[in-house]
């Protein structure tokens, strides 16, 4: 029954609305991991022991999958370059590069964490492992989130419909990066 | 939504041509230093080393990101001020908060297992200081 | 631009015919949206109600059957305090004065056809509204509805030994963590929509009051509310994985959770504060015919008192066993940030100076806010300084003061709203008459239900206890806790007026015009009620600022927003 309201398509910011829309849906996912990395963080550095316990997580894969997001970065801004041009098709694939990478980093978290649940260490162990459950899954689900997004984004793209979204979906997918680029010394390098 | 919208946007981005592939190089090398890194901490015993490459790197490839694939520098100023005043207010979370939870007892409460752990952990350093292992671990004070 | 064809196309949809279910259920048009959330808080603001109704028998007759619940155990009472206490804050003021509000308001204000994203909007009030039926369906597990204070405080929320329901506290915070993405996912277009969606010639300062105080709240709960979702699901983890983030035996702790709650509980006062603030702001100055006194200044101390709002949570805190010095910071923070507060009261007082005042509901409402929450903000004084709190935290004082905020913030603040804009939202006016029975009815019982207990505070009657006859000092202060309950009793008695003034004015009532308070801003321009696509001639394009109330440059003594200046009439 509706069509865009004038209201999408008004632009008095001088950004598009759906642009716009996602720096603050940023902003807000800011806090949310702020309060848990804050959390953390406190309790890390009031605990000298955990250190040891850290000792345990595996960096290799930590840095495996480092890379593989930062790779998944490079697809998503590649794509938006090609949605600017207006080459819908290429932009498309280039997402669906991106969601092979989101799918990559969730069957590499699915092994680590299926090892180190076998030896032991899980969500329940010590607070340190709750934290570290807690905050990677946190940002696993945004993972999956942002995958499930560019899913659709892709479909629409290679009909060369809302070219725009690709350079919003993308947005999200840069901000996830960015959390687990902290994440990673965090979690991993800390020992 | 409409393809004037679009062009604008695009627009705004044509003065800066991203060479996007060098700025994952970048990436990907920053990576492998915050990797090395601890190594080189944990041999040289410059606890300094692995703060650095560790959280420092990890501040500059979020800054490279932020710069290069979310072009945030680019966008309009508010975009910066959203992002940094939720940020300010997590460092506020923290200052407010941390007084608090990093201690192991207060006035009218303690956390008993706390203590036991890090009474443990500090006897386990103590002796492996008496080994002649002096400095090793506890990279985190 | 593209608008006028534009239009025509949203005004040929209006006309289409449409199913009940398309029209009210599944619609994407804000004004439904709103209305949803509204007869949404409404409804549950009667259970609420009810709740109060049940444990403030208890309070005064203890152990009698009280009428439609029966024997209020111990158990009863606690779960009855504690889903009070959320509902009237998370399922009764953010609806009604955020959601409902923002959403009715901000597309007509600002002169635009909807919503940003109206498909978000509909999804944002499924989401609450599942959340609602999540909340309540606690009440039917084993075990019952949690009880463990609206704080949700570890461990009486994260050991199923001291909740006794380990289903109904989980059911809770997810309750409480769905109403969050609900009114996060609202607020970030309501916030897209004032940012981009303006009318024409709109610049900043000529937005409504009440639009950007609707804003303000929404990015203060956007920026505050994080670290309680992430806090809600380390408590979720407690719960129900084992995990121990909250739990000082095992290494945890519980002071923890009472940070990031009150990180976003107390910006969470200011959330609801400033809709309210707001819609007193449109009403004065509308029924004293006087332009808003100093708009910036206002707006201005808005922004302080959002960026104050977020230093003071720990005020919650004083006798929990935090850090002493940290208490004398947060102790001059929050005296601080009565500062704003005052000086936007002042301010609302210095528009009424010299104005002709009319006496009319909305504007009694209005006058009704600045009077009560003047003494909520004042007896917040005592409690804000760490010294005085010690002796009042958890007594009868602080809920005092705290209804004396949060009842002209979300009843007084709702009333006013909705008795001002009931004729444009559903094209006839609530009888005036009855309007001020049920004014006069609500204000003097509600402070003969809470003055009393300001005494009964101080007296050293504690919180969360369901019968105060076991101790003989307190005892002897029964007559004053009947006497609260009685004012109770008429105060709930007379909203049936107003329910009834409501739903019979809505089909019944006298016709409303456009304007019918000869007001300036954009949504008086649109037909009462208005159609699908808000504006049917055209979205309107702005030339002045929104309170030009006797102008000397104009005869009337009022001037549209829209209307355009007289040399382009010529």
């Amino acid at each position: 029954m509706s069509g865009t309201p004038i209201a999408t398509t008004r632009s008095a910011a001088g950004m598009p609305t759906g642009k716009l829309a996602v720096w603050w849906l940023i902003g807000s996912e800011i806090v949310i991991f702020g309060g848990v990395l804050a959390s953390y963080i406190m309790h890390r550095l009031a605990h000298g022991g955990w250190s040891e316990e850290a000792a345990h997580t595996n960096t290799w894969i930590g840095a495996l999958n480092t890379m593989v997001l930062l790779t998944s970065s490079l697809s998503a801004v590649l794509a938006h370059q090609a949605a600017e041009k207006g080459d819908g098709k290429k932009a498309s694939k280039l997402l669906w590069a991106t969601i092979v990478g989101a799918v990559t980093f969730m069957i590499v978290k699915a092994f680590e964490w299926t090892e180190e649940i076998t030896h032991g260490y899980t969500i329940a162990s010590s607070t340190f492992w709750s934290f570290y459950y807690t905050a990677a899954g946190i940002h696993a689900s945004h993972v999956l989130a942002g995958a499930i997004c560019m899913y659709y984004v892709a479909k629409s793209a290679a009909k060369g419909e809302h070219l725009h979204r690709v350079e919003n979906v993308g947005l999200y997918w840069h901000f996830v990066d960015v959390v687990w680029i902290f994440l990673f010394p965090l979690l991993y390098i800390a020992k | 939504m409409s393809e004037a919208e679009h062009s604008e946007d695009a627009h705004a981005h044509d003065g800066h041509e991203h060479n996007y592939i060098r700025i994952w190089g970048i990436l990907v090398v920053l990576l492998i230093i915050s990797v090395v890194g601890p190594f080189i901490g944990e041999y040289t015993e410059i606890q300094a080393i692995t703060l650095v490459t560790a959280f420092g790197i990890a501040a500059y490839k979020a800054y490279l990101v932020v710069k290069n694939f979310m072009h945030m520098t680019a966008e309009k100023a508010f975009v910066s001020y959203i992002v940094v005043t939720c940020l300010v207010f997590m460092f506020l979370l923290y200052a407010g908060t941390a007084p608090d939870v990093m201690k192991s007892e207060g006035s009218g409460w303690e956390k008993p297992l706390w203590q036991q752990q890090e009474a443990e952990y500090a006897a386990r350093q103590a002796a492996l200081a008496h080994g002649g292992e002096d400095g090793h671990g506890d990279d985190h004070h | 631009m593209a608008t006028a064809p534009a239009t025509h196309e949203e005004h040929d949809l209006g006309h289409h015919e449409q199913s009940f279910w398309e029209k009210y259920v599944f619609s994407t048009d804000h004004k439904v949206i709103a209305m949803q959330y509204m007869f949404t808080g409404m409804a549950m603001a009667l259970i609420g109600g009810f709740f109060a109704y049940a444990f403030r028998m208890q309070l005064a007759y203890p152990g009698m059957e009280v009428p439609g619940w029966g024997l209020v155990t111990p158990n009863d009472y606690n779960q009855l305090v504690t889903n009070h206490g959320a509902i009237m804050i998370f399922w009764v003021a953010m609806p009604v004065l955020i959601a409902a509000m923002g959403n009715y308001l901000i597309p007509l204000m600002l002169g635009c056809d909807d919503m940003v994203f109206p498909k978000l909007n509909r999804l944002s009030y499924q989401i609450f509204l599942l959340s609602a039926v999540v909340l309540l369906s606690s009440f039917f597990v084993s075990g019952g509805g949690f009880g463990g204070a609206w704080t949700m405080y570890p461990p009486l929320s994260t050991k199923a030994e001291y909740s006794l329901t380990q289903l109904g506290s989980t059911i809770f915070v997810v309750a409480v963590a769905l109403e969050f993405v609900a009114f996060l996912l609202g607020g970030i277009n309501f916030i897209t929509t004032a940012m981009n969606s303006r009318a024409p010639g709109m610049k900043l300062y000529d937005v409504p009051m009440v639009v950007w105080m609707i804003v303000v709240a929404s990015i203060l709960f956007m920026a505050s509310v994080g670290p309680l979702i992430a806090g809600a699901i380390m408590m979720l983890f407690d719960q129900n994985l084992g995990t121990a983030f909250f739990d000082p035996d095992r290494a945890g702790d519980p002071i923890l959770w009472q940070h990031l709650f009150w990180f976003f509980g107390h910006p969470e006062v200011y959330v609801v504060l400033l809709p309210a603030m707001g819609i007193v702001a449109e009403i004065i100055t509308t029924f004293s015919r006087k332009k808003l006194f100093a708009y910036r200044t206002i707006l201005y101390t808005v922004f302080g008192t959002g960026v104050l709002s977020f230093t003071v949570w720990a005020h919650h805190q004083f006798v929990a066993g935090i850090d002493p010095r940290m208490a004398h910071v947060f102790t001059v923070t929050t005296l601080l940030i009565s500062v704003p507060i005052a000086e936007m009261l002042f301010v609302y007082i210095a528009t009424l100076y010299g104005g002709s005042i009319e006496y009319s509901t909305p504007m009694l409402w209005a006058l009704a806010f600045l009077v009560e929450f003047l003494i909520g903000g004042v007896t917040g004084i005592y409690l804000g300084a760490s010294g005085g709190d010690i002796y009042m935290h958890d007594t009868y004082f602080v809920l005092a003061h705290f209804h004396y905020t949060f009842f002209p913030i979300a009843i007084i603040g709702t009333y006013a709203g909705v008795t001002y804009w009931f004729p444009k939202m559903f094209g006839r006016h609530m009888n005036e008459f009855w309007g001020k029975v049920h004014f006069w009815g609500t204000i003097i019982p509600f402070n003969g239900i809470f003055i009393p207990l300001f005494f009964l505070g101080a007296g050293g009657q504690h919180r969360r206890i369901a019968d105060f006859t076991v101790y003989p000092e307190l005892a002897q202060m029964q007559p004053w806790r009947e006497f609260a309950t009685v004012a109770l009793l008429i105060m709930l008695a007379f909203q049936v007026i107003f329910l009834w003034n409501f739903f019979y004015s809505m089909f019944r009532g006298r016709k409303a015009e456009k304007n019918p308070w000869k007001a300036n801003t954009l949504e008086w321009v649109a037909p009462s009620p208005p159609p699908h696509g808000n504006f049917p001639d055209g979205l309107p394009t702005v030339y002045r600022a929104p309170y030009e109330f006797s102008h000397p440059d104009h005869d009337e003594d009022y001037w549209p927003q829209n209307e355009p200046p007289a040399e382009q009439k010529a």
